[in-house]
C-alpha cells in the first residue's frame, strides 16, 4: 500500500484562501486525523484528496503515481460523507454492493463480499433491510461497509460521527480504530473533536487558517504543542506570558524564575514568550507543604468544581487565573477564598515562541 | 368543547371554498351531462344516458385516445428535458439560479394565445425559422412547419416546460449533493451516477411532475387550434366546439366528465405503479 504525498497544495474559492500551501506526507497504513475548528480547510483538503475538488496549485501523489488530475471514480478511494449519503432507493445490501455492480463483478462474489462486510461492521443478515429502517448507528456502519467494499487505497471520513449522540460516538470511535487496525487501510478522518482525534489517530494534523499547524502523534501534540494555537485547541491549558531569563533553562513569570526542561531554539534572553502548562501537571500546595524545588505562584482559590471523578480548582494568581485539575486524592481539600500555592514542575512547562 | 367548536369553525372555511368553487360547479356539470338536449339549442332537465351513449363512437374514442396520448407525450418530453435541466440549475450557486428562474416565470406568464401565434410565425414558410436554415445553406427553400402535429407538440412543450422546472425545483434543490459524490467515489462516472442514483432517488418527484404536466396539457385548447390541423384537435377543443359552436351543452358536459374520469384513472394507475415498484426490494 502506497504513501500519500501532498505537495504545496493551495485552494482558492474566488478571493477566499481555503487551503494555504499544505505539504503533508501520510505514511501507508496509518490512521491520520485532520483536526481543526470549522473553516480551517480540513474538509476541503480531504475533498481534494478524494478528487471532489481540484487544487488551485500543488500535486497529490499516491506512491509514485501523480493522481492530482485523476477523476474521483478512478482514484480508488472509499469515502464516508458527513450526511452518509446512503442511497434511499436501495437496500442495505444493494448500497454496499453498488461499487461492485458498477464494476460488473460476478453476482456470487458480490453477495459473498456484502455478507463479509456486514459481518465486519457487526450487522450480519441485515442486507435486505431498507436504509430507512436502520438506526443512526447502523446507518453509520452501512456507510463504512460501502466505502470499504472495493478495498480502497485510501479510506476517507468526513466528520461521519457528528450526527450521533455522545455515547454512541465514543463507542464508534473505538470501533473505527479497531477496524482500521484490522484492515491496515490508510485512513484519513476529518474532525473538529480533539477527543475523537486522540482516540482514533496514529497521527494528528492540527489545522487552522488553511495551514497545518503541527503534525505528530496524539501525545506528542498534547505534550509538546508547536505554538499557542495548538496548545489552546488541544485539551485545556494554562497560558502565562513569560520572558526568557538570563540564567540558562529558565523563564521569568511575574517576577518568579521558572526552570523549564526545554527552550525553543534561537531565543535570546529577554524575549517575550508564552508558557503553557496542562492543568493536570500542576500541584496545589496548602499550608507549609513542601514545594520540592519547583517554581511556585501564590494565589487565592476563586472556585472549585468537584464532579466526583476529578476536581478542578481555579486559582487567582496576581490577576491571572490558573486552573489545576486532579483526582480527589491528589488535590488537597480547599474552598473558595483559601490562600494556596501552585507548583509548576519543570518538565511540564512548555515554552512557546509564537 | 370550546376547542372542538373552534376547530370545526376553522375547517368550515376550506369546506366552504371547496364546496363553492369545486363541488357545486362539478355537480352542475354532472347534472347537465344527463339533461336532454332540445333542438332549439337549449336543454331541459331529465335523467337520460343519451349524451354518454352518443360518445361510444369510433370518432370520440379515437379523440380521447389521441388527447390522453398527446398529453402523456408532452409530459414525458417535458420531464425528460426538464429533469436534467433542473438538476444542473440547482447545482449552480444561488446567485446564478435567480436569472433562470425569473426567465422561466416570465415565460409562464405569457398567454397561450401569444405563445401560439409566436410559434405559428416562427414555423411559417414566409417568416419562419426555415428561412434561417436556407440562409445557412442547410435547406434549399423555405418550408412551412405549421400547422402540424410536431408544431403542436413543440408549442405545448414550450408552454409546459417552465411549469415542469418549477414543480421539480423544490425537491431537486433539497437533494443531498453527496449522493452523486458518493456514487463517484464508488467508481461511477458522473453520467452513470446521475442515471443510477439521482434519477431513481428522485422517482417520487418525477412521477408527481409527470402527472402535473399531463393534467396541464390535457386542458390546452388554444394551441391545438393555432398549431394543429383539425385532425389534431384535442378533446378540449371538441368540448369547446360542442358547447359554444353547436350549442350542445349536455354533450360537452358528458365529454368533460368522461375525460375527467379517464385521466383520473390514468393518474391513479401511475401512482399505483409508482408505489408497487417501491415496495419491491
Amino acid at each position: 500500500m502506497p504513501d500519500l504525498h501532498l505537495t504545496g497544495i493551495v485552494k482558492h474559492y474566488g478571493s477566499v484562501v481555503a487551503v494555504d500551501h499544505v505539504d503533508l506526507h501520510l505514511p501507508a497504513g496509518k490512521f491520520v486525523c485532520f483536526l481543526g475548528p470549522s473553516g480551517c480547510g480540513k474538509t476541503t483538503l480531504l475533498r481534494m484528496i478524494a478528487g471532489l475538488e481540484a487544487p488551485t496549485k500543488g500535486r497529490i501523489k499516491l506512491g509514485e503515481e501523480d493522481i492530482t488530475d485523476r477523476p474521483t471514480h478512478r482514484r480508488g478511494v472509499g469515502m464516508v460523507f458527513q450526511s452518509l449519503a446512503l442511497f434511499p432507493h436501495l437496500t442495505v445490501g444493494e448500497n454496499i454492493a453498488y461499487g461492485m455492480r458498477i464494476r460488473n463483478a460476478p453476482k456470487a462474489d458480490t453477495e459473498r463480499r456484502v455478507e463479509e462486510l456486514l459481518q465486519l461492521v457487526h450487522l450480519p443478515g441485515l442486507g435486505s433491510r431498507n436504509v430507512s429502517q436502520l438506526s443512526g448507528g447502523q446507518r453509520q456502519r452501512v456507510a463504512i461497509a460501502r466505502a470499504l467494499a472495493l478495498d480502497p487505497a485510501l479510506f476517507l471520513l468526513d466528520e461521519p460521527l457528528s450526527a450521533l449522540d455522545a455515547k454512541l460516538r465514543e463507542a464508534m470511535q473505538v470501533e473505527l480504530r479497531l477496524l482500521q487496525r484490522r484492515l491496515g487501510v490508510t485512513t484519513i478522518l476529518v474532525t473538529h473533536d480533539q477527543r475523537e482525534a486522540m482516540t482514533t489517530a496514529d497521527l494528528i494534523a492540527v489545522m487552522a487558517h488553511g495551514r497545518v499547524q503541527q503534525i505528530g502523534s496524539p501525545l506528542e501534540i498534547y505534550r509538546n504543542p508547536a505554538n499557542t494555537f495548538v496548545a489552546d485547541f488541544i485539551g485545556s491549558t494554562n497560558m502565562l506570558p513569560a520572558s526568557i531569563a538570563e540564567r540558562p533553562g529558565a523563564v521569568w513569570v511575574d517576577g518568579v524564575v521558572f526552570p523549564v526542561a526545554k527552550l525553543p531554539a534561537g531565543v535570546a534572553p529577554g524575549r517575550e514568550v508564552t508558557l503553557s502548562v496542562r492543568p493536570e501537571e500542576l500541584h496545589l500546595l496548602t499550608g507549609d507543604m513542601d514545594q520540592r524545588g519547583e517554581a511556585v505562584l501564590t494565589g487565592t482559590v476563586s472556585f472549585v468544581r468537584d464532579v466526583g471523578q476529578s476536581v478542578e480548582v481555579f486559582v487567582e494568581c496576581g490577576g491571572r487565573s490558573v486552573t489545576v485539575v486532579g483526582s480527589p486524592k491528589e488535590v488537597p481539600p480547599v474552598k473558595a477564598g483559601d490562600a494556596v500555592r501552585v507548583a509548576f514542575p519543570a518538565e511540564a512547562c512548555v515554552v512557546l515562541a509564537q | 368543547m370550546r376547542a372542538y367548536g373552534r376547530s370545526t369553525l376553522v375547517l368550515a372555511y376550506p369546506a366552504l371554498v371547496l364546496g363553492m368553487f369545486l363541488l357545486v360547479p362539478f355537480g352542475i356539470m354532472a347534472a347537465l351531462s344527463v339533461f336532454r338536449r332540445v333542438p332549439a339549442g337549449t336543454f331541459e332537465p331529465a335523467m337520460v344516458p343519451d349524451n354518454y351513449l352518443n360518445l361510444l363512437t369510433p370518432f370520440f374514442l379515437d379523440r380521447i385516445g389521441f388527447t390522453l396520448g398527446l398529453s402523456a407525450a408532452v409530459a414525458v418530453v417535458c420531464v425528460a428535458l426538464g429533469f436534467p435541466f433542473t438538476y444542473l440549475l440547482t447545482r449552480l450557486p444561488r446567485r446564478r439560479q435567480v436569472p433562470w428562474l425569473v426567465f422561466l416565470l416570465a415565460v409562464l406568464a405569457l398567454s397561450e394565445v401569444i405563445v401560439g401565434f409566436a410559434w405559428s410565425v416562427l414555423l411559417s414558410r414566409t417568416a419562419g425559422l426555415s428561412n434561417l436554415l436556407v440562409w445557412l445553406g442547410l435547406l434549399s427553400q423555405p418550408e412551412s412547419w405549421a400547422p402540424g402535429l410536431t408544431a403542436m407538440m413543440l408549442g405545448l412543450c414550450y408552454l409546459a416546460f417552465p411549469y415542469t422546472v418549477l414543480v421539480l425545483y423544490p425537491s431537486l434543490s433539497r437533494l443531498d449533493p453527496s449522493y452523486l459524490e458518493a456514487a463517484r467515489t464508488l467508481g461511477a462516472s458522473p453520467l452513470r451516477g446521475f442515471f443510477g442514483v439521482i434519477v431513481p432517488v428522485s422517482r417520487p418527484a418525477i412521477l408527481a411532475t409527470l402527472v402535473m404536466v399531463f393534467v396541464f396539457a390535457l386542458g390546452a385548447y388554444v394551441l391545438p387550434q393555432l398549431l394543429g390541423r383539425p385532425q389534431h384537435w384535442t378533446l378540449a377543443v371538441h368540448i369547446t366546439d360542442q358547447a359554444l359552436s353547436r350549442s350542445n351543452v349536455p354533450a360537452a358536459a358528458a365529454m368533460s366528465i368522461t375525460l375527467l374520469l379517464a385521466s383520473l384513472a390514468l393518474v391513479l394507475v401511475t401512482a399505483a405503479l409508482g408505489n408497487r415498484r417501491k415496495e419491491q426490494p
